[in-house]
């Protein structure tokens, strides 16, 4: 047998008051940075516009700028950030960010504007491509395949033979296609397509109709106002009435005090890893949200985990050490609550390296959110239960003893008086 | 045990299981296969084609793919949210009531001071003459009906506010047409398969549309906005296109135009610009509205084949109306008015009874998505966009080729940590979490859940919750062998202490998990679902599933096994 806590014996209640001071004061100094340098929300909640571009090669950072600011788009408050991949082939992935320039939806421009200016900028000033290159040519790494068959029908390479519209579009399809599935969304050059199954003859015609643009927009989010405050108040909103219904359920299914000590845990977890968020200035997306939500139920397994074995002890052993027995509790589920919490953390390390960017900020609140949950069902959970029964238990002792002691006197008398009898 | 509680116990695990493997690899139906391909309907297949559903490792792939719907996220589309600016109703009923007690109480004689709506909803009429209030009052709340409540504002004053209630039958009225609508309009331009549904909170009338594989949104969402409202006026004397508004009203009134039945409109620049060609003298009230549309198409033109013209037909009733109209005035001018603009107006030579064409300066794309949303019919009122997301088919596919490799090491890991540490029983744990699995999967497709990118992150996730149960479980078989028990006593109280805490975990993973979905819409919602129903498929393997192992292990040792692999 294996095992990596045999019959461990720590003192985690002796040194419980060490150990909310520390937690404390993390979650101060994540406090204290949530008012000072606040977090860094992304489109989803404050709304704005996010573009990912792909380019065919690494992208010139300031050129880009400059072609943004030429098409009226203020350089300063733009984001540009190239994706970074931990595994699998480089890309030259781009995220372009934009914070939100209309007051509100009905705005003339309409809430894409900003999507729109940036698409016309990589465009108009960034694309390499000289002008003349693709002056009445259609772009086929930026373009629909109805524009596609649209630009093949206005040229009309084929003459106007009966079932020439068909053939356009079956070919606007399959240009698409070989471009979204077999070349990542971008295709290198025109003379690529024929070498997909096309007759290699017409390559001098695909020239003249269109042109392989320099980038490609892989994903475009643009969230009104009106949305990103909605979702905010939203996320805020279930994530309170998501603890309360665990408070409900642990209040029924133990006691109340029991779950506030589960409660005052989780918000911990969720305190302290937003402070990591806050401090390095991650972007918090919709995805985050839900692993924060994931958290909560996750940070709670363990510290039920642990009430469930010290209210299983209470049914057999003695009331009186509480402490002791909830000592014990915690270190006989410790190596249960070290095993599980270690492979739910291999899974999500495997999403952290392997996931791709997209799952990022999902994978680091959980590889926080694991460990700091973890933490806080041992040293959190347990000494505030611990704190409140001490106060009741302490009051009942003590009026207790109070009731004892009138009752040994009466006894004490009657016994006297008895033997006097005698 | 008794064995014959060993063979029920096999005998339900094999069915569960039997039923999620068909329900993940069963083949497609008729309506999923491509024209051509053999299907279940139709053609008989052969016993090979059908064999061929189970051994062909493309073929597996594709029913697959088929029971599992995959999200915009990974396929690829776009997610638009909309709002139906329903306050645009109300004004208009506020300013046609308002025009209707005006009406109303000048036909009845009654002398007026003023008419005036200061507010949406709202509706003031003053009178000069107290002594008619009572008369105008009837008057007035016979025409607006119980919608409108009134209250008295002095001796002469009487003043109309829209119920509450009224104004939502309005709104929601308006919500569910505009839906309808848009429905109608998308599902014309050849979507696969669109989401259309309400959005948001009650009252909100937000639309949600999702329109996975488009890969032009621009043209969809122009194809949503557009209004194409379609009015057949006739013009006031001479079509003299005049340089003001004032002046076009001025001229208008001396060939013998009535004065409050005519409107000046901007005349469509034909060269398309934005500046307008002038305007022209209508008169208000429509001889066709869309409404009588029966019909529109765009054509090449015959001049011109670049250039397309929209060419309608009328319903019946539009059609008698129509030509009792022109009939009655050949030779007089007759003007095409599209969204308040003027686009044509020709001299009617002729009684025309159902069809007319609007002419302009339409290509193949703007003439084709003019006559769709002519057809549809008109939006009560304006649609703004609150939310706009696009993700390109390409990195949907990165993005699941990435959740299949992390789902892979993750599942690898934890195997191995398991065989590792727990030996045989770690077996029992891994067949579990296989089990698992494929009961989750069977599960998203039997729910016909949408599997997004969280919910892959979801699943990998749950790969390592899953075996917590298991680890509960085992760790506290050891213990109670520590404790001195004999193996059939010590797994029987393991599984026995273990079950409660078991499903409280379980249910407070839900309830957050049931708040998630809640929250969340699209992607989100797809790693809720994902999430619950791997807890549940979670809750049945680790605690059913693999007891199940142990008793079968147990039993074959004999009823004096002494020693265990865990």
């Amino acid at each position: 047998m294996i095992e990596i806590f045999k019959d461990t014996n720590y003192d985690f209640i002796g040194k419980k008051n060490i150990l909310i001071v520390i937690s404390l004061i993390i979650s101060l100094l994540g406090i204290g940075s949530f008012f000072l340098k606040g977090f860094n929300l992304g489109v989803d909640f404050s709304g704005g516009t996010l573009v990912t571009v792909r380019f065919k090669k690494p992208h010139d950072d300031t050129r880009l700028r400059t072609a943004l600011s030429k098409q009226n788009i203020d350089a300063t408050k733009v984001t540009i950030q190239p994706i970074s991949q931990i595994t699998g082939a480089t890309k030259n992935d781009v995220l372009i960010r934009l914070p939100q320039t209309v007051a509100d939806e009905k705005s003339g421009g309409g809430i894409d504007a900003d999507k729109r200016g940036i698409i016309d900028a990589l465009n108009n000033h960034y694309t390499e491509i000289a002008l003349e290159g693709r002056s009445n040519k259609a772009d086929v790494n930026n373009s629909g395949s109805e524009t596609l068959k649209n630009a093949l029908i206005a040229k009309a390479p084929l003459g106007g033979q009966a079932g020439a519209e068909e053939e356009y579009a079956r070919l606007a399809a399959a240009i698409i296609k070989y471009r979204d599935t077999e070349r990542g969304g971008l295709i290198g050059d025109i003379s690529e397509i024929p070498s997909a199954g096309f007759d290699p003859k017409s390559t001098a015609v695909l020239k003249d109709v269109f042109y392989a643009g320099d980038f490609n927009i892989v994903d475009a989010s643009v969230v009104g106002p009106q949305v990103g405050k909605e979702l905010r108040n939203r996320a805020i909103y279930v994530t309170f009435a998501s603890l309360i219904g665990m408070l409900i359920y642990i209040a029924f299914r133990f006691e109340f005090i029991y779950g506030i000590g589960a409660i005052v845990a989780t918000i911990h977890d969720v305190i302290v890893t937003l402070a990591f968020f806050s401090i390095f200035q991650w972007e918090i997306s919709l995805n985050v949200i839900a692993a924060l939500l994931t958290l909560i139920g996750y940070s709670m397994n363990d510290t039920i985990v642990i009430f469930d074995r010290i209210r299983e002890t209470l049914r057999i052993k003695r009331r009186d050490d509480l402490d002791g027995l909830s000592n014990e509790a915690i270190n006989q589920t410790l190596s249960r609550t070290i095993i599980t919490s270690g492979l739910t953390f291999l899974s999500v390390c495997a999403l952290v390296f392997f996931g791709g960017p997209v799952l990022r900020g999902f994978s680091l609140t959980l590889f926080i959110g694991i460990i700091v949950g973890t933490y806080s069902s041992i040293a959190i959970a347990t000494p505030i239960m611990l704190w409140w029964k001490h106060i009741t238990i302490d009051r009942a002792k003590l009026a207790e003893q109070a009731k004892k002691s009138t009752k040994s006197n009466a006894e004490a008398k009657s016994a006297k008086s008895d033997q006097k009898e005698k | 045990m008794r064995k014959s509680n060993l063979r029920y116990r096999v005998f339900g695990i094999a069915i569960t299981t039997l039923i999620s493997l068909l329900l993940i690899l069963y083949p497609r139906t008729h309506e999923d296969k491509k024209p051509g391909e053999p299907g279940l309907l139709g053609r008989k297949r052969t016993v090979e084609e059908m064999l061929k559903d189970f051994t062909s490792w493309s073929a597996i792939k594709g029913n697959i793919a088929s029971h599992i719907k995959l999200g915009l996220d990974l396929k690829g589309g776009t997610h638009l949210v909309m709002q139906v600016e329903t306050d645009d109703v109300i004004k208009q009923f506020t300013d046609n009531n308002t025009r209707q007690a005006e009406e109303t109480l000048k036909k009845a004689n009654i002398p007026l001071k003023a008419v005036t709506s200061p507010a949406l909803g709202q509706v003031i009429v003053e009178l000069t003459d107290a002594g008619r209030y009572e008369e105008a009052k009837t008057k007035v709340q016979n025409e607006f009906g119980r919608e409108w409540q009134f209250s008295s504002g002095g001796a002469t004053v009487l003043n109309y506010s829209l119920t509450a209630i009224g104004a939502d039958q309005r709104k929601a009225q308006a919500f569910r047409q505009a839906m309808e609508i848009i429905e109608n309009r998308v599902n014309a331009f050849g979507v696969a398969e669109p989401t259309i549904q309400s959005h948001g909170p009650e009252k909100a009338y937000q639309i949600l549309l999702q329109l996975p594989g488009v890969d032009d949104p621009e043209r969809v969402k122009r194809l949503i906005h557009i209004d194409s409202k379609l009015e057949l006026k006739a013009v006031v004397g001479q079509p003299n296109v005049s340089s003001t508004k004032e002046q076009a009203l001025q001229a208008a009134a001396s060939s013998g135009g009535v004065a409050g039945n005519m409107e000046a409109l901007p005349v469509s620049d034909r060269n398309g610009g934005s500046t307008d060609g002038g305007f022209i003298v209508v008169e208000k009230n429509p001889v066709i509205t869309g409404i009588d549309l029966r019909d529109a198409a765009a054509v090449p033109s015959r001049y011109n084949v670049r250039d397309y013209e929209i060419h309608f037909t009328l319903n019946p009733t539009g059609a008698e109306r129509f030509g009792t109209w022109t009939g009655a005035n050949i030779g007089k001018y007759l003007a095409v008015v599209l969204d308040g603009k003027v686009k044509t107006f020709p001299k009617i030579n002729d009684r025309i009874s159902d069809r007319g064409q609007i002419t302009g300066d339409f290509t193949k794309e703007t003439g084709e998505d003019l006559a769709l949303t002519l057809r549809s019919g008109a939006l009560p009122a304006k649609i703004v966009f609150l939310e706009e997301r696009t993700v390109g088919p390409s990195l949907g596919a990165d993005s699941i080729k990435q959740g299949v490799v992390a789902s892979g090491v993750g599942l690898v890991l934890v195997m191995v940590f398991m065989l590792f540490y727990y030996r045989l029983s770690g077996l029992n744990a891994i067949i579990a979490l296989i089990l698992n699995l494929i009961f989750l999967i069977a599960g998203l497709a039997l729910c016909k859940a949408t599997l997004t990118l969280p919910g892959i992150a979801g699943i990998i996730l749950l790969i390592g919750m899953a075996v917590d149960s298991n680890v509960l479980i085992f760790e506290r078989i050891r213990e109670e062998l520590r404790h001195g028990k004999i193996v059939p006593s010590a797994v029987e109280s393991g599984f026995n202490k273990a079950f409660l805490t078991i499903i409280d975990t379980h249910v407070t993973t839900i309830v957050s998990a049931f708040f998630l979905f809640i929250f969340g819409t699209g992607p989100i919602r797809g790693f809720a679902v994902s999430l619950i129903i791997g807890l549940l498929a979670n809750l049945f393997t680790s605690v059913y599933v693999s007891r199940t192992m142990f008793i079968y292990w147990l039993a074959r040792g004999g009823p004096k096994v002494d020693k265990i692999s865990i």
